[in-house]
């Protein structure tokens, strides 16, 4: 299946892009995503405080992914 | 009336977008932006958004104020872009029968925006630029002096 991933903020500045798309075996979660983008993206920061979201709503790392989602790599948020 | 925007806040039109014969009392919350944080003397202050789920978020959180108080009208506007010092980058309206409720549910809905919603600032001040609430960050002045 295929992910479109988006990044925002200091992780897009990081990645030099604001959005790629990523394959992934059937089944995949939002954690072996982020483990993948670690290995893509060498030295992108995807530390607990980095939080994902899956076609705009906020998920957990064991959250199942399917074709055509769109996550969201959500840092610390500071609007106001 | 939930929005994402590139130009000036309009308090007078959010403040008309909650107007309702049956409120009493209604809050307006400003954020301006400030001209110094945490030491820095700040020039520019820039924001990002993810626009479409900025906006699905801010709904959820009007209607958890719905929930949780008998509020008439939400309205949440936040600025994005270059924001120049003193102008507002954010305002939240809510109307309700009461004052009791309006004050409660505004200050709620500030700082439920505030801790969810996929906004991010960068502030530009002299010698730097840092994303505010990003672990990394560069150091302030004094750090610099200490460090060398």
């Amino acid at each position: 299946m295929t992910v479109r991933v988006l990044f925002f903020a200091y992780l897009r500045e990081r990645a030099g892009t604001r959005e790629t798309t990523v394959e992934l075996p059937d089944g995949a979660s939002v954690d072996d995503l982020r483990r993948q983008l670690r290995v893509r993206y060498e030295g992108l920061d995807l530390a607990d405080n980095v939080r994902m979201a899956v076609n705009r709503v906020y998920v957990d790392n064991p959250y199942v992914l399917h074709d055509n989602d769109e996550l969201a790599l959500i840092p610390p948020v500071s609007g106001g | 009336m939930y929005r994402i925007t590139d130009h000036i806040i309009d308090t007078q039109a959010l403040l008309a977008a909650v107007a309702r014969p049956e409120a009493g009392g209604t809050v307006l919350f400003v954020g301006t932006t400030r001209d110094h944080n945490e030491g820095h003397v700040v020039e520019r202050l820039e924001y990002e958004a993810y626009r479409e789920m900025a906006v699905t978020e801010m709904a959820r959180i009007g209607d958890e104020i719905r929930r949780r108080w008998s509020v008439v009208e939400v309205a949440m506007v936040h600025r994005i872009g270059v924001v120049p010092i003193g102008e507002a980058s954010v305002a939240v309206a809510v109307a309700a029968a009461h004052r009791d409720e309006a004050f409660a549910a505004c200050r709620f809905g500030i700082d439920t925006l505030k801790a969810t919603v996929p906004i991010w600032k960068k502030e530009f001040y002299v010698g730097g630029e840092r994303w505010v609430g990003a672990c990394h960050r560069h150091p302030t002045p004094e750090e610099r002096e200490v460090t060398g």
